[in-house]
């Protein structure tokens, strides 16, 4: 099968519209509504004034009261269509994850050898062994037993380059629905049925089965309570009105209770969520819960590994220090011959840099040169060629190997050179030829590009970096100095991040972090944040809260900044939501009262036409604000890392003041059109 | 501004500036009560503390979880409406009676004894002529120092959900009640008593004198120990007044110095819990943010009030009254419009209930501020203790509603917020609506309640609304007009007291309970600041948005209809 990432769907395209349309009339479904308080309570109050009308009890002008009919149910359709659009985006993409999940069958292996039966991937649990052989979709997510293969997770990662899957190491884990393009392997299933990698994703990118997260929870108890709080100031007034000796239709009370309960926010908050989720896999990370993506919001401290997050991963050789007596260029020379046969990158780089720095010319090891590589034990490496032996390496490997050398001036001088260079951050080589010492070779480690400016303004929006390296505290000092971290880790074994995650936890912060080894896997856990890179072994990748399906750890930050962007556009939604409330009340309250005190038509301030206008003008803008407001809540308020006082004031100024004023105007503008066309 | 005086604007502004000055000195002196600190007052009240622990059987030392709390509470409230109702029942056949009144009637019994243990004060009788020293003193002003006691403890409990951290002990109520009366109240009112008494306020166990006036007829003086009850009223913020007109009388408050002293007695006690919470959670700053909001929100109700006083009523200009005295209609010749809006602002902003004019006399909108007051719960400096925890509710919504938007799980002084607290915050905060406008629109269909009216029309809804306000929201003072004796005001009355007080209580303690439990976050460059003037406005925006918004049909019809109709001279 062939994966095609579903092509970006404007949202207002008729693909997603035409589905949303029909979703949101499917989803009048009361069990469905039920889910949403305050949209069940408006469909209520809805269907109650649909019954009044269908009997006969016409307490306005008739087409007065279709009109509010009309309108009530349009809010609870809207706040469906909002809904069912955020969904429509991850369907598509659902659907073609499914069309893989129906081809899966496995080669079981029964007993011993290669014996193996065909059965529907659906019946493999986990223990279960199948065999993968080339052109085989893996069926089940599980761990690499025996075998080595190049597998293509493009179906997954939407990356078409294949990566190596192998038993053992941190390279064993494999996902169901991704191809094997050459050889095979057994792999050992590590799914229940239905519960793998690919249904996750699936369910995930649908917000099927989308479980309320805590924060959505609170705001939702928040709203049914505004909703009893107004719904007790709207239902006593019909004995005040009975006081004053007047009555108040039951139509103009509804119109007056909608316009007040929170309607726009709870009508967009689920939509909030799913589009927020929808930006994360659109990311190409894939979050287990909606939790974890609030809980990105709330972090405090991120942990990120030195290489390939602060640092490209390879060294390169940026300079070479002779010891006295030794010119740059013969120390130059014989580096070049030693790292000619090394083909690693700092290899490479030592050879680059002699040619560019030195003009030595270009040349070949001849076909006798003897090459020794680096070896862990011995932590140098070597050449013979032209009738001398080149070795470089460690600096005490070198002086440990060099007879008498230990103790000379020049190994004095090598020791301090050493010393310099290490306290910059950077790797000492030393070099020498036939028992000589010539000098120092600078490796030094590259930062990546702009991450001084990313963790600066992380330090503005109060998250602190800190750097995980193995390297010793001297260069792992030097290094977070130059990258411009808040605090770092050096020797870090595994034991050590899990202590300073725990340390930081105890002191009420959250932490975020990311891995990929088996050995990172506690760590992942108890991170509040584990981000997993999709290379990663299964344990990592079971014990990490999001994967990334692109495998680059410094997506860290933008995953911050994602969920800080979800938590920011609920909370400025249900502000401007509360702070319209002001304006409907001087739109309503004087429509529905003047007829008990006449006087009280001095509130009507925006000027509206009649009482009938007035309360149709209201109960449209607070209909229409819904759709008006799906792009924003699809695409998250903007969001620009800044320190909280100034987001605040930004978003309370555009949200809350804006909030008020906005549907004064529109309110207006809307009661000119209602008369305009004669509708009141 | 029509008929303002500076010398109006000076003592409301003067009383803010003081108001500011009193919240560290009363602030530190609570604090160290809170801590359970020695004070230089240990020598003289620590054996009594200790004996009444020994007779209680009580171990200070031994914290309550937020239940163990509650219920020892309420236990100790529960047991005091018992009493207060038999010995008013019983008052006749008891001493102390020196003008041989009767047991009290039923409903105003029943009213009564709920009145003042919870701190509202309510009076559906004339306490000169109706209760006997006994009740007054052992009945009365007991619960006028315990009902206190009580309120700032629960305010107690909350700062310490907010500055404890992963505990469920929050104090011992029994240890708290007895410091807070033995080392706050009890020495501060005598002190207070004295220099009332220095300002001309009787202090007498004698019943009344009989005096000849100018015109030669005979009358009769009520007298009593005056002083120590005022005292109590205005610290205490319970507002029941010996006499029937409380601090309008002269006996109560004699002149312009002892009526600013009582208007700042009333605000000293939850001025200085601002800062002792804000001391208590670390940093002052939080406390005066919490004030500086209460006080944004007195200074725009005052200055109204002030204004719709000092503007007077075109009805009574036309009707040849000089209109640059404003409207003094129910109002003392000694105090003016000014001073008598600013009690009243005061006295309603905080749940005191103490009077020096008649609300119901006051302009349409002069009587809206403090009714609005009352509505908002009484956060604004507010009752003794009520007031700190009513208004910690508030901010722990705003924190919840605005906090979203610098893209965190809201929290407040570390302590997340979460859908536990916001449970808890709403169901306090919609006790009161629920109380207020329910039982106001079932006055307002039934006979009996519409029986007690004085007035017809949109100013008998202020007083039918004010009555259920003041009732719920404890403060106690009545629009006058209403006559609340009956039995269905009576028993109304009450339950709306008992919900305002205990409904607001029960999840107030519940939340410090769970706030204490968690683990702190300390605040960095991403946490939501709430020190600033940004919080202030935030805090003031969104109390009287969701305040104003849940009251403004009922004050349209009752107060807003009023002013409009009385500023084209129509009367009802």
């Amino acid at each position: 099968m062939s994966y095609h990432p579903p092509k970006r769907l404007s949202v207002f395209s008729w693909e997603l519209m035409g589905p949303a349309i029909v979703g949101s009339f499917r989803k009048l479904d009361p069990r469905q509504l039920v889910r949403n308080p305050v949209m069940f309570a408006t469909a209520i109050v809805a269907l109650l004034l649909t019954v009044l009308l269908a009997s006969g009890h016409v307490a306005a002008s008739i087409g007065f009261q279709v009109q509010l009919v009309l309108w009530l149910w349009l809010t609870v359709l809207f706040g469906n269509f909002a809904e069912a659009l955020a969904e429509g985006r991850g369907k598509a993409q659902a659907d073609s994850l499914r069309d893989t999940k129906a081809q899966l069958w496995a080669k079981q292996l029964i007993g011993v050898g290669d014996v193996w039966d065909r059965v529907p991937a659906t019946r493999l649990m986990a223990g279960d062994r199948v065999l993968v052989e080339t052109n085989d979709l893996i069926p089940a997510d599980g761990e690499v037993v025996e075998g080595v293969a190049s597998v293509n997770e493009a179906a997954i990662t939407g990356e078409s380059a294949p990566v190596i899957r192998e038993a053992g190491g941190d390279r064993s884990a494999v996902t169901a629905g991704t191809r094997v393009i050459s050889d095979w392997i057994k792999v050992r299933v590590s799914q229940e049925p239905g519960q793998g990698f690919l249904d996750r994703m699936i369910a995930l990118v649908e917000g099927a089965q989308r479980q309320k997260t805590p924060n959505e929870i609170a705001l939702t108890i928040l709203l049914v309570g505004l909703t009893i709080i107004f719904l007790i100031a709207v239902s006593t007034i019909p004995s005040f009105a009975a006081y004053a000796g007047g009555s108040i239709a039951v139509p103009l009370l509804a119109a007056l209770l909608i316009t007040l309960i929170p309607t726009t926010i709870a009508a967009l908050l689920s939509a909030i969520g799913i589009a927020g989720m929808d930006r994360l896999v659109r990311f190409n990370v894939l979050a287990k819960s909606g939790r974890a993506v609030e809980a990105a919001g709330d972090i405090d401290v991120i942990l990120l590994d030195k290489t390939g997050t602060v640092t490209i991963g390879d060294r390169r050789a940026t300079e070479f220090r002779p010891v006295s007596g030794v010119s740059a260029t013969e120390l130059a020379e014989a580096a070049y011959l030693a790292s000619l046969a090394d083909e690693t990158p700092e290899g490479r780089s030592i050879v680059a840099l002699a040619r560019e720095r030195y003009g030595l010319p270009e040349r070949q090891l001849p076909q006798e040169a003897k090459f020794d590589p680096f070896t862990a034990q011995t932590r140098l490496s070597g050449v013979e060629v032209d009738g001398s032996r080149i070795r470089k390496g460690a600096v005490d490997a070198i002086l440990a190997h060099t007879p008498g050398a230990a103790d000379s001036a020049a190994a004095a001088e090598l020791r301090r050179i050493t010393e310099e260079i290490a306290r910059s951050g950077g790797t000492p080589l030393a070099v020498e030829r036939d028992g000589r010492l010539l000098g120092i070779l600078h490796l030094k480690d590259i930062l990546k590009a702009g991450m001084r400016e990313r963790f600066a303004e992380l330090r503005r929006m109060g998250i602190r970096t800190v750097m995980i390296t193995g390297d010793n505290p001297m260069t792992a000092a030097a290094i977070a100095a130059e990258a411009g971290v808040d605090d770092f880790l050096a020797e870090a074994t595994p034991e050590d991040k899990l202590a300073l995650i725990r340390r930081e936890q105890i002191g009420g912060r959250l932490v975020a972090m990311c891995g990929d080894g088996t050995n990172d896997a506690p760590a992942l856990a108890q991170a509040d944040v584990g981000l997993t890179m999709n290379t990663g072994t299964q344990a990592a990748r079971e014990a990490g809260n999001m994967v990334d399906l692109d495998s680059d750890p410094t997506k860290l930050i933008e995953v911050v900044g994602l969920g800080k962007q979800l938590l920011m556009t609920r909370g400025a939604l249900t502000t401007f939501s509360v702070a319209n409330d002001v304006a409907k009340y001087f739109a309503i309250i004087p429509a529905i009262f003047v007829i008990l005190y006449p006087s009280l038509g001095i509130f009507n301030v925006m000027g509206l036409e009649s009482s009938q206008s007035a309360i149709l003008s209201a109960i449209i803008f607070n209909a229409l604000i819904i759709p008006a407001l799906v792009p924003l809540a699809l695409k998250g308020v903007r969001y620009r890392p800044a320190p909280a006082a100034q987001i605040l004031r930004r978003n309370l100024a555009i949200y809350g003041v804006g909030g008020i004023v906005a549907p004064f105007i529109g309110i207006k503008l809307i009661d000119i059109a209602v008369n305009g066309l004669g509708l009141a | 501004m029509a008929n303002t005086t500076p010398e109006g604007w000076i003592l409301i502004g003067g009383f803010i500036v003081l108001t500011v000055a009193m919240a560290k000195p009363f602030g530190l002196w609570l604090h160290a009560i809170y801590e359970g600190r020695r004070t230089w007052l240990s020598p003289i009240v620590g054996p009594v503390e200790r004996l009444l622990y020994k007779v209680g059987g009580v171990d200070p030392a031994r914290e309550q979880g937020w239940r163990g709390y509650a219920v020892a509470l309420f236990l100790f409230n529960a047991i005091g409406i018992l009493f207060l109702y038999a010995l008013q029942r019983v008052q006749g056949v008891l001493p102390l009676n020196p003008q041989e009144f009767s047991g009290v009637a039923h409903p105003v019994a029943f009213n009564t004894a709920i009145s003042f243990v919870t701190n509202t004060n309510w009076q559906s009788y004339g306490g000169e002529t109706t209760m006997s020293h006994l009740v007054q003193m052992l009945g009365l002003t007991v619960q006028n120092f315990v009902s206190a006691a009580t309120g700032i403890a629960i305010a107690f409990v909350l700062i310490r959900g907010f500055a404890r951290r992963e505990t469920r002990e929050l104090g011992n109520f029994w240890a708290d009640l007895t410091r807070i009366t033995l080392y706050i109240l009890l020495p501060s009112c005598f002190v207070y008593a004295l220099l009332l008494v220095f300002l001309g306020v009787p202090q007498t166990l004698a019943g009344s004198v009989a005096a000849t006036t100018m015109e030669g007829a005979g009358q009769v003086i009520a007298l009593g120990p005056v002083a120590s009850q005022v005292a109590v009223k205005m610290l205490g913020t319970n507002g029941g007044g010996f006499f029937n007109v409380n601090a309008a009388h002269p006996f109560e408050n004699p002149g312009d110095l002892s009526n600013l002293v009582q208007m700042l007695s009333i605000f000293a006690l939850g001025a200085g819990l601002t800062w002792t919470f804000g001391r208590a959670v670390g940093n002052t700053k939080q406390g005066w943010a919490i004030l500086a909001a209460m006080l944004v929100l007195f200074a725009a109700g005052v200055s109204s009030a002030y204004i719709a006083e000092a503007s007077g009523n075109p009805i009574h200009h036309a009707a040849g009254v000089d209109p640059s005295g404003g409207n003094m209609e129910g109002k003392e010749t000694r105090f003016g419009p000014a001073a008598s809006a600013l009690f009243a602002t005061v006295t309603t902003a905080a749940s005191c209930g103490a009077v020096n004019s008649m609300h119901d006399s006051f302009t349409p909108v002069g009587g809206l501020i403090p009714l609005f007051n009352i509505q908002l719960g009484e956060i604004i400096v507010g009752g003794v203790g009520a007031g700190l925890y009513g208004f910690l509710l508030f901010a722990i919504l705003a924190i919840f509603v605005a906090g979203l938007m610098v893209g965190r799980t809201p929290e407040y002084l570390g302590k997340k917020i979460e859908a536990r607290e916001i449970k808890l915050a709403v169901l306090a905060i919609a006790i009161l609506p629920l109380s207020i406008l329910g039982f106001t629109a079932l006055a307002s269909v039934m006979l009996q309640g519409l029986e007690g009216l004085q007035d017809s029309g949109p100013h008998g809804m202020s007083e039918m609304l004010y009555a259920y306000s003041s009732g719920t929201g404890n403060n106690g003072s009545a629009f006058a007009g209403l006559t609340a004796s009956n039995d269905f005001w009576g028993l109304t009355l009450g339950i709306a007291m008992f919900l305002g007080r205990f409904f607001v209580i029960f999840p107030a303690l519940a939340i410090a309970g769970s706030l204490a439990a968690k683990k702190p976050i300390p605040a960095g460059a991403g946490s939501f600041p709430t020190t600033g003037p940004l919080w202030v406005g935030l805090l003031v925006g969104l109390i009287l948005i969701v305040g104003g918004l849940t009251f403004l049909p009922s004050l349209a019809l009752g107060p807003g209809a009023e002013q409009l109709a009385m500023l084209r001279g129509q009367t009802f």
